[in-house]
């Protein structure tokens, strides 16, 4: 049984059908990066996966969990999914470590000790120790979504969504992020990520997928596909990145 | 006839002024909590409750903004009797003041709660946090803290506006100077030493308020 | 006495809101003449002048208007001078008016960026055209949406004038009452006739500051 398995998922936004009958399946350890055009369908089918979007027909099953938000309790899904999105969007009202601890807190229940103490090793995990204390305006973005990763990691997710999560730093900043991200992979951590950066999933991921208009056109082992594409438009795609 | 201002009149009532100050900044404490904790919940509910719920909240909203406070308190003392609710003069001062600050932080904090990004409430959901979860520790506090001077503000409006309540016989800082100027007829002494205590009141409520929000949200906004 | 239908209560009110919108509008436009030359004057770079202003704005916006119009209907009364409830409500609202427009304009002012100062006076326009003829009109379309929902404050200010025994609308609630015990009636009308003077411009206020907002 696949950590997620995602079949024949459908959803459409009033007239335009976005994802129509996608299936992917994520085996734990698995690293897969999912690439498109924008408009593709990428970043809903990630959202599907957490229950930020419903799907509307077709299933999602993350650790045998189905996610169908009429049934299943989220939250008990979502402890397990975490989730780092393109804008940080980390509370502004809290510090580094605040940001950190507060879902351990208010959702698990753990002290206030124990969370800091969570808290100071997620952020020692992406190379924040000094930042414990400082606010989110105070740190550059790719500090910011540095934060952002040690947030979801703090829940011990078995599977971690990234959304376009480099997408919103200036090109300077982009490998402090992906060096994280890296580092989780080489852990064995189960991570899906939407993305741009073609040389890090080719050299990062263990499956690419290439959704177009709202399927998955092509997908298999990322050096593979990329050396020699089998059809057109991930040709194109390919020439047009690069 | 050249007319000699004598404050010294005003001396032997110290202790009418005293009872009316402290009374003023009891009553505007009082209804500064009350008012506020109404102004969360109207403003989460006009944001989030059902439908029916935000439609009530938004016309009790526009009611008390677009009336004046002293018609407000005038229903609230003389008219709610004749439905069998009797209050004594503080009690529809209290009261009066809790639903007109109510109705305003309503709208304050409403703002405040529409200026949060939408990311912010998905990234607490992705964290697994409740709906009441979110709302509390995602939206309301960044939502207080960003409306924080202009709740401060509608508060010392709030206060100065309860000079009113001296005219339901309220015993307030306005309440002592109408009954000193009507036993030693220095009308503008009194008043003006009034006023100048409201100013000072007004002025320590800034300063006050302003600490309060430094300590309460710490750390700059980006 | 006789029996008051409500028809009768509701006409005498409406009467009576007569008064209430000629007093508002006095202090308004009063209010509005004085305020712009406070606003002149409290961004003039003479200091003692400007501190001045800023002391008297201080003192209309951390008083209340109760008191403002105590001290004025009793202090001139000091000097010999009779004055009606109906000349110490206009004039103690304008002052009051006066000071809170001064402010809200001021700070639409000094939204206008630095830049645009600088660009006027890289063209050699001296301090008065800069404002005549850069930041006023700029400062103006910012000004029109604060200043219409300052006027409800000034027809709900205009209710305090009773206090004082000028018969406006909640002056008139108050006899009405006195004549009929009927509370929950009259200032369930009384407040029903503010309503419909204030909410038009809070609503107009809120669709020009929001068509403001989109514009930039």
């Amino acid at each position: 049984m696949p950590l997620v398995s995602i079949r024949d998922v459908r959803k459409r936004f009033g007239e335009n059908e976005v994802l129509k009958g996608v299936s992917v399946s994520v085996e734990k350890g698995d690293v897969v990066a999912i690439i498109g055009r924008s408009g593709s369908g990428k970043s809903t089918l990630l959202r599907c996966v957490n229950g930020l979007e419903t799907h509307d027909s077709g299933s999602i099953v993350v650790d045998e969990t189905p996610v169908d938000n009429a049934r299943t309790d989220m939250r008990e899904l979502r402890k397990h999914v975490g989730m780092v999105f393109q804008q940080f969007n980390l509370f502004p009202h809290l510090t580094a470590a605040g940001n950190v601890m507060l879902a351990p807190r208010v959702v698990n229940g753990v002290s206030e000790k124990e969370a800091r103490d969570l808290a100071a090793a997620m952020l020692a995990k992406v190379g924040l120790s000094e930042k414990m204390d400082a606010w989110p305006s105070q740190l550059s973005g790719g500090q910011q979504q540095r934060v952002a990763i040690a947030r979801a990691l703090a829940m011990n997710p078995k599977v971690l969504l990234c959304d376009e999560i480099t997408s919103a730093l200036d090109p300077e900043l982009v490998n402090e992020v992906l060096r994280v991200v890296e580092k989780l992979a080489a852990e064995g951590m189960t991570l899906i990520l939407v993305t741009h950066e073609m040389r890090f999933a080719r050299d990062v991921g263990t499956k690419l997928v290439f959704m177009h208009q709202g399927m998955v056109h092509e997908e298999g082992p990322p050096k593979e596909l990329m050396a020699a594409p089998r059809t057109p438009e991930l040709r194109q795609f390919i020439g047009a990145i690069a | 006839m050249i007319y000699k201002l004598q404050f010294v009149d005003l001396l032997p009532y110290w202790d009418v002024l005293a009872r009316g100050l402290v009374f003023t900044i009891v009553l505007t404490c009082v209804s500064t909590a009350a008012g506020v904790a109404v102004g969360t919940c109207g403003a989460s509910a006009r944001a989030f409750g059902p439908r029916w719920l935000a439609g009530v909240v938004a016309a009790y909203v526009e009611i008390i903004r677009n009336t004046p406070f002293i018609v407000q308190l005038f229903f609230v003392y003389f008219g709610l009797p004749t439905l069998g609710l009797k209050l004594t003069e503080a009690e529809a001062a209290f009261l009066a003041m809790t639903i007109n600050l109510g109705a305003y932080s309503t709208e304050i904090i409403r703002a405040g709660i529409e200026a949060t990004p939408k990311g912010l409430i998905e990234a607490g959901v992705s964290l697994a946090m409740t709906r009441m979860q979110v709302l509390r520790h995602v939206v309301l506090k960044p939502a207080f803290q960003k409306t924080w001077p202009a709740l401060a503000s509608q508060i010392i409006i709030v206060m100065l506006g309860s000079s009113v309540v001296s005219q339901i016989s309220a015993e307030d800082l306005t309440y002592a100077a109408n009954f000193i100027q009507s036993r030693n007829f220095r009308a503008f002494e009194a008043y003006f030493v009034v006023a100048l205590a409201y100013l000072l009141l007004a002025i320590t409520a800034r300063a006050l308020l302003r600490g309060l929000g430094a300590r309460l949200f710490p750390g700059a906004r980006s | 006495m006789t029996d008051f239908s409500v028809w009768v209560i509701f006409s005498n009110l409406l009467l009576a809101t007569r008064w209430t919108i000629a007093l508002s509008l006095i202090a308004f436009v009063a209010g509005g003449v004085v305020g712009l030359a406070l606003l002149f004057a409290r961004m003039s770079k003479f200091r003692p002048l400007a501190k001045f202003v800023a002391l008297y704005i201080e003192f209309f916006q951390g008083t209340p208007l109760l008191m403002q119009l105590f001290m004025l209907f009793f202090g001139v009364a000091l000097f010999g001078v009779e004055i009606s409830p109906w000349t110490a409500a206009s004039l103690a609202l304008t002052f009051w008016t006066s000071a809170f427009l001064a402010e809200i304009w001021r700070g639409c002012v000094e939204s206008v960026p630095r830049g645009q100062w600088e660009a006027g006076s890289s063209v050699a326009l001296s301090y008065m055209e800069q404002m005549r003829y850069v930041i006023l009109p700029q400062a103006m379309r910012i000004a029109v949406p604060p200043t219409v929902g300052f006027s409800v404050q000034v027809i709900k200010g205009t209710a305090l004038a009773s206090i004082i025994g000028f018969v406006e609308l909640t002056r008139a609630g108050t006899m009405l009452n006195n004549a009929t015990f009927r509370p929950f009636l009259v200032y369930s009308l009384v407040g029903l006739i503010y309503f419909c003077l204030c909410y038009p411009l809070s609503f107009a206020a809120k669709r020009l500051e929001r068509r403001l907002n989109a514009a930039r």
